[in-house]
């Protein structure tokens, strides 16, 4: 089933930088989809169009169509902000917002109106217990999320996203800034998260890619070279840029 | 609920939107007021009485040519006195002194931003005045002379607080790479980083020369208020008018609607063209260095 | 070693030269000490409880300066309920809504253009709309409707830069988790600005405090029998009040004049000193 249908997407920003060219791909849901390939290639945008999250930026011209549960989402008419909430972002770098533990995981339901405390405190400790992270704070969530480690902090910001209970997930390069241990505890959960949500993940490297990916997809200088499944993609390339890549020859 | 929050938000954004157009809308308004009162000066006085070189509105003469000189005067001798004083600080502050030096000084020289313009008048009168009549042996200590260094101090601030932030943006590789051409911190100084910082120098002079133009109270008060040509050369050391002075000393005493009334606003209009014309000045220099650096950037 | 020579050359110049640097400012920065001390110096005489609390007797040149004490600050609130909500709100404008064009340029150009007019031609302003067309006559009102734009430029352009001062990755987040842009202004990054406007705030209107000629011929006035009763009414002020004493007083005492300086002085030093402390342990206290 598929979560997202991309058709001919075409993205250049007002200084044409890191466009999009042409893109066309489907997402599948409940799975982990991989965009791997050099710096520049066009993952970040990417993302950013799923979440219109580019709205911010200062793009010049976007065409195609970008269907999220049947309808597309390009449409200026689309509810932006409900778009979000159904599908969190996890960044590269850990962003507490400048608030509390709990104020940052009750974030996104907090703006959505919500203002029930017990459904909050619930929300909250879910979300927490699913990011691995309650036992760890759960005696000091007023605390500032700025108190906790690098990792802590991005399982914070994980725990933010599924407190809304979005539908999908995407992280962009979500273990750059972390230690060894606490990347494969991002995966770790991943792994476990798949089953409830679809998730998208741009890795910073091809290893971590190899290591979680359901379905890949190469992207360079803003193409989609090559799409396939995990399997298929690592092990048997068809494009030889792709294998080029993924055996180091460049980077 | 989301329905509700979206009108809200919509309509808060208005308001804002509307509130950031509001600094167009008091320039003109302000503009639109000077020459309602203003420009009738022009129709129910001549022009030639307007440029003759005398002011003396009970008895009919509103030459306004030694009020334009006195403002000149004072503003340009201010300007030169303030100018070796303002930059070298500014170069002292941002290129030579250490941190904790740096921390102490530059917020005394803001107290003095701080400081009315009517305390430094006050000063000025009990304390200056009598000092330059009795140092430099003249009849009176109210003169240009006088004003001009008053107003050389109060624009000091303004001068070193801009320069000083100019030179600070000039990119350390720029020191570095003189240095390691063998250059000493000196020649650095005056060779790389201050023509780097140029238009920010620039821009910070214009300000400075802005700021004296339209200082009111301390000129009041120290110059005299005689409004008399400025053409010898010891005129430097009498008394004289300025602008600023001369509205606001008669502009208690006039009726509204009279014709010194106008001419007043009058001159009020001819303030407010001239700052303008010397910010926009200040403006364009500063766009051409942001501009300047961001393509030597990229 | 043939260059050594030339290389004393010129650090014995540079020597010279920064020596000469350090004189300049040393000739910048005293004066100002002095003045503060000389001020402090000669008015501490006139300073007692009754000064601050009395009103003045004897054509005012005995008794205290309580009215121009207290229409100082009611200029100084009355320019603050005008420009405030509307420099803060049109600096959010500018910071988080508005995008690069001719409008936002000459919004900007304008900006400068107010906060370069001379102070004298803000009180003609002054008179002629507030005074005389909307006729609210010479008043609280009309004085702090004056100083109030002419304190905008300054609240606008300090509520800006703190406003840009807080990292865009806030509102990034912020945005991916469903806020709309006003709930990120009023929820992440106005309170994280919120010191850096307070600081700029405080400047304004310090400066607004201390400004005779724009209060000269709107609101100002030298003798009131009773402190003002509403805004309509005129009112006595520090810096006004210091002007007349000292320039249209004959046999008025020097250590009143000067004790009346120091007030004013205290006052708008005062609000400087407020106003850098809270920038600085905002700076300490920021977590990011």
């Amino acid at each position: 089933m598929n979560e997202f249908v991309i058709k001919n997407l075409s993205l250049r920003y007002s200084d044409d930088n890191e466009s999009l060219k042409n893109i066309s791909l489907e997402i599948e849901s409940k799975a982990i989809t991989v965009l791997f390939g050099p710096a520049g290639g066009g993952k970040s945008t990417f993302l950013r169009v799923l979440n219109r999250l580019n709205d911010l930026a200062d793009v010049k011209e976007m065409k195609g169509e970008v269907l999220f549960q049947g309808q597309n989402i390009l449409d200026p008419k689309m509810d932006v902000i409900e778009l979000r909430r159904k599908i969190g972002m996890v960044f590269s770098r850990p962003v507490p917002l400048p608030l509390s533990i709990y104020d940052n995981v009750a974030y996104g339901l907090v703006m959505a109106g919500e203002k029930n405390k017990h459904k909050l405190d619930h929300a909250v400790e879910q979300a927490l217990r699913q990011s691995f992270l309650w036992e760890e704070v759960n005696d000091r969530l007023k605390d500032s999320a700025y108190s906790l480690s690098g990792g802590q902090q991005q399982r914070v910001c994980l725990a933010r996203v599924l407190a809304l209970e979005p539908d999908v997930i995407m992280l962009d390069e979500p273990t750059s800034a972390l230690d060894p241990i606490a990347t494969s505890n991002i995966e770790e959960m991943l792994g476990e998260l798949k089953h409830q949500y679809t998730i998208i993940i741009a890795p910073h490297n091809v290893q971590q890619a190899v290591r979680v990916a359901d379905y890949a997809a190469f992207f360079l200088m803003g193409e989609l070279v090559e799409f396939g499944t995990g399997k298929e993609i690592f092990h048997t390339p068809k494009d030889k840029r792709t294998s080029d890549y993924i055996t180091g020859r460049y980077g | 609920m989301d329905q509700k929050k979206k009108r809200n938000d919509r309509f808060i954004n208005s308001v804002i939107r509307i509130t950031g157009y509001s600094s167009i809308l008091f320039v003109l308004l302000i503009l639109f007021f000077l020459l309602r009162e203003g420009l009738p000066a022009l129709a129910s006085t001549p022009l030639k009485t307007l440029l003759s070189v005398r002011w003396y509105p009970i008895e009919g003469y509103f030459g306004i040519i030694p009020l334009i000189l006195g403002s000149i005067l004072v503003t340009v001798v201010a300007t030169l006195i303030a100018l070796p004083f303002g930059i070298g600080a500014a170069v002292y502050l941002s290129e030579v002194a250490p941190p904790w030096i740096r921390d102490i000084l530059k917020p005394i020289i803001e107290i003095l931003a701080g400081i009315p313009s009517v305390v430094l008048g006050f000063i000025g009168i009990l304390v200056f005045v009598p000092f330059i009549r009795k140092f430099l042996d003249i009849p009176t200590g109210l003169t240009a002379f006088t004003g001009a260094v008053l107003l050389g101090l109060i624009s000091i601030p303004t001068i070193v607080s801009v320069a000083e932030d100019a030179l600070n943006t000039v990119p350390n590789s720029y020191r570095q790479a003189s240095l390691a051409l063998g250059a000493t911190r000196w020649q650095t100084i005056w060779d790389v980083t201050l023509p780097a910082a140029k238009s920010g120098v620039l821009t910070a002079v214009m300000l400075g020369i802005g700021r004296s133009m339209g200082e009111t109270m301390a000129v009041m008060m120290v110059t005299g208020n005689a409004a008399t040509m400025p053409v010898r050369l010891n005129s430097l050391f009498t008394p004289i008018r300025t602008m600023t002075a001369t509205i606001a000393s008669e502009m208690g005493e006039v009726a509204a609607g009279s014709q010194h009334y106008q001419v007043l606003f009058l001159i009020g209009i001819v303030l407010f063209l001239l700052s303008l014309v010397i910010n926009i000045f200040a403006s364009l220099a500063s766009t051409k260095s942001r501009q300047r650096s961001e393509r030597l950037l990229s | 070693m043939t260059t050594a020579p030339k290389y004393r050359k010129e650090k014995t110049a540079e020597k010279i030269g920064f020596m000469g640097l350090r004189l300049i400012t040393l000739l910048t920065v005293i004066p100002i000490l002095g003045l503060v001390a000389y001020i402090l110096i000669k008015g501490a005489p006139a300073m007692s409880w009754e000064f601050i609390t009395a009103s003045p007797s004897n054509g005012m040149r005995e008794g205290g300066i309580l009215p121009a004490i207290v229409g100082t600050i009611y200029l100084t609130i009355g320019t603050a309920i005008f420009s405030v909500p509307l420099g803060v709100m049109a600096g959010i404008y500018l910071s988080e809504y508005a995008k690069e064009s001719t409008l936002t340029r000459l919004i900007r150009i304008a900006i400068i253009n107010l906060a370069g007019i001379p102070s004298v031609v803000y009180g003609l302003f002054g008179l002629g709309l507030f005074v005389v067309f909307l006729k609210f006559g010479t008043s609280i009102l009309s004085a702090s409707l004056t100083l109030s734009i002419m304190t905008l430029p300054t609240i606008i352009s300090t509520t800006e830069e703190a406003l840009r001062s807080v990292p865009n990755s806030f509102r990034v987040v912020s945005t991916s988790l469903g806020a709309s842009k006003w709930q990120t202004v009023r929820r992440v990054v106005l309170p994280q600005a919120l010191p850096g406007i307070i600081t700029g705030v405080i400047l304004g209107l310090e400066r607004a405090a201390g400004e005779t000629a724009p209060i000269l011929f709107t609101g100002a006035t030298f003798f009131l029998p009773m402190l003002p009763q509403s805004p309509l009414d005129a009112t006595m002020a520090l810096p006004y009040h210091i002007f007349v004493i000292s320039t249209q007083i004959p046999g008025m005492p020097i250590s009143i004049q000067y004790g009346t300086v120091l007030v004013l002085l205290i006052f708008v030093l005062g609000m400087n000193l407020i106003a850098t402390l809270i920038r600085s342990r905002a700076r300490a206290k920021r977590q990011w």
